[in-house]
């Protein structure tokens, strides 16, 4: 019996050695994680507002502006502006910090850029606004016109055309606000609700008012004019329409790789040897096309002051296509093609 | 109603160091030195053409017809200042600039040489004299401070008098235009009516309504730069205090319907 249990024992003894019993893991050499000192000053008092320790190096400036805005209730992320240098550009959100030129203790300095708002919320208000006043003034609502004309309808089939048109456009740039636009900032400053909205709201309220007027005078030249500046405004929306589309298609959604945009099998793209911004040009062709058929010089100064800020910012997306691609096709020009 | 001055103009209130600009070269200098000195002598013409025919007639009343010709000359020359600006050798903004010269250039042909019968109105010497001073002591700082001599004199009298001109202006235009209104409306002058080719219409007398209005804001807002250093140190010392005395309603910026606004915003 001694012999038995001896050899059970021995047994279980074995059976424990046999088992493989878990092995204390050898001391895990700790990695060597180089911790980051961040501190934020501001740019213009050179005051320093905040240290930071222990940053961990694979976090992101918007990590950063995370932390910042818990110190800072006041400033959150979208408001903050982090630049390495008081007077240079500032620091995109998915810029890694081990990855900017500086060493363990970062110095980066803030300015407040102002109140934010999202660019979805300014677009949308923008286009809803001309689109509802529009129809105010089509079915002539009360203290418009003179009392007598009261919802009263025109007796111009062109303007019922303007009318579809002007509002497709708007539900058009809502639908694409919605569903199609990928823009790289996710705010703007708010004071642009206010320029944009009284910019958009006020044309809109002026060519309306003398389009749906009683006294409304028809186009000169009738209906030849107008069937073909409806086509020139179908044409270019259609146009403008498909551009936007590949401009979607350039991005995949998530990633901020930027790429030149191409002629596609679409004919409405092909313009792009030609142009670098022809979502303006379309732009432009629907409103001069608009401004034929309703021949009314309030559309036309509207189409002019719409041309001069297009100009400005084709010319600059221009420019920064240029600066970013070594070899942007040296063909394209900003809006016009050849012109400007 | 002034661009800032040629050179610096460092205050003892500013705390911020003046940038540095470029300043014209010697050919732009010589230039700016030139029209300044004949825009000088031209408001001179103007100031003793007045002077005289008020010592012959012994009345103010009708004064305009005598310096009719120099003075919208002479004020139409400063449309050139916008181009001096837009070229860059002057140090000031085109936009301000151009404003301030537009809306006297504005009163002088498209209200006073438009509307006949204001031109007997004694408000057109208002701001005729006002603008001869203002011009006067304007032109004649910016030939000395191009020149780097400066009398104290000069500058002393542009600070001084600009309180007293600048609203005597100011007075002196919004009753012209107020005395206008009622010939422009009478003969429909410059307005457009429907119904017409182009689909457009345009009402000058709402427009000069609307012009007289836009008065408050736009010339107190367009002071004269010199005072808006004195605004910043004002704006510098007053606006900390405000903050701080609105601070306990910080607290009320975190509470829940207002963070829910600003959930819209962000």
């Amino acid at each position: 019996m001694d012999t038995l249990a001896l050899e059970a024992k021995a047994n279980g003894q074995e059976k424990k050695s046999s088992a493989p019993r878990p092995r204390p893991k050898p001391p895990k050499k700790a990695k060597r994680i180089v911790y980051f000192e961040v501190e934020i000053v501001d740019a213009k008092t050179k005051e320093k507002l905040l240290l930071l320790d222990k940053v961990e190096p694979t976090s992101t400036i918007l990590d950063i502006k995370a932390l910042f805005h818990k110190s800072n209730p006041q400033w959150y992320p979208a408001r903050q502006s982090l630049r390495l240098d008081p007077k240079g550009k500032g620091l995109k959100d998915e810029d890694i910090l081990q990855t900017l030129p500086v060493g363990t203790t970062a110095s980066f300095y803030f300015s407040d850029l102002g109140a934010q708002i999202a660019w979805g919320t300014v677009f949308l208000s923008e286009c809803y606004g001309p689109l509802l006043i529009y129809l105010m003034f089509y079915f002539r609502l009360p203290f418009i016109y003179a009392p007598k004309y009261d919802f009263s309808s025109s007796k111009h089939w062109v303007v019922h055309l303007a009318c579809m048109c002007h509002s497709f456009h708007y539900v058009k740039r809502i639908l694409e606000t919605l569903f199609i636009h990928r823009i790289s900032h996710g705010t703007m400053p708010l004071r642009n609700i206010f320029k944009n909205c009284s910019y958009y709201w006020c044309f809109a309220a002026w060519m309306a008012y003398y389009i749906n007027h009683p006294l409304y005078t028809p186009p000169y030249y009738g209906q030849q004019q107008v069937k073909t500046a409806l086509i020139i405004f179908l044409f270019c929306q259609v146009g403008n329409f498909s551009i936007n589309i590949t401009l979607r298609n350039l991005k995949c959604p998530g990633s901020k790789v930027k790429k030149i945009p191409h002629p596609t099998k679409n004919p409405f793209t092909w313009i792009f040897a030609l142009v670098s911004c022809p979502n303006y040009t379309y732009e432009l062709g629907s409103w001069m096309g608009f401004t034929v058929m309703t021949q009314c010089l309030p559309v036309a100064f509207f189409t002019i002051v719409g041309f001069v800020l297009m100009t400005v910012w084709a010319r600059g997306k221009h420019r920064n296509y240029r600066k970013e691609f070594r070899d942007y096709p040296t063909l394209r020009s900003p809006i016009l093609p050849f012109i400007l | 109603m002034s661009a800032p001055a040629m050179g610096t103009t460092k205050t003892a209130h500013s705390d911020v160091a003046p940038k540095k600009k470029r300043g014209p070269g010697a050919l732009a200098t010589a230039y700016l030195v030139i029209y300044n000195v004949v825009m000088t002598a031209g408001w001179l013409v103007i100031a003793v053409g007045l002077v005289r025919a008020y010592l012959a007639r012994g009345s103010y009343h009708g004064l305009y017809y005598t310096i009719e010709k120099p003075l919208k000359f002479f004020q139409t020359g400063a449309l050139l200042e916008i181009l001096h600006c837009a070229v860059g050798i002057v140090p000031s903004s085109v936009v301000l600039t151009g404003f301030q010269v537009l809306s006297r250039v504005f009163l002088t042909w498209a209200v006073t040489h438009s509307v006949r019968e204001v031109q007997n109105e004694d408000s057109v010497l208002l701001f005729v004299s006002a603008w001869t001073i203002t011009e006067i002591i304007r032109y004649s700082f910016y030939t000395f401070s191009l020149l780097n001599h400066l009398p104290y004199l000069i500058k002393w009298a542009r600070y001084t008098f600009f309180l007293v001109l600048y609203p005597m202006g100011v007075t002196g235009e919004l009753l012209t235009v107020y005395a206008a209104l009622p010939y422009v409306q009478k003969t429909g002058l410059y307005s457009v009516t429907l119904p017409n080719k182009y689909n457009f219409s345009f009402d000058y007398h709402t427009f000069l309504i609307l012009t007289m209005v836009s008065y408050i804001p736009c010339k107190s807002l367009s002071y004269p730069p010199q005072y808006t250093t004195d605004v910043q140190y004002y704006c510098s010392w007053v606006v900390p205090r405000i903050k701080y005395i609105l601070r306990p309603f910080d607290i009320l910026s975190n509470c829940s319907p207002i963070l829910h606004f600003k959930s819209l915003l962000y």
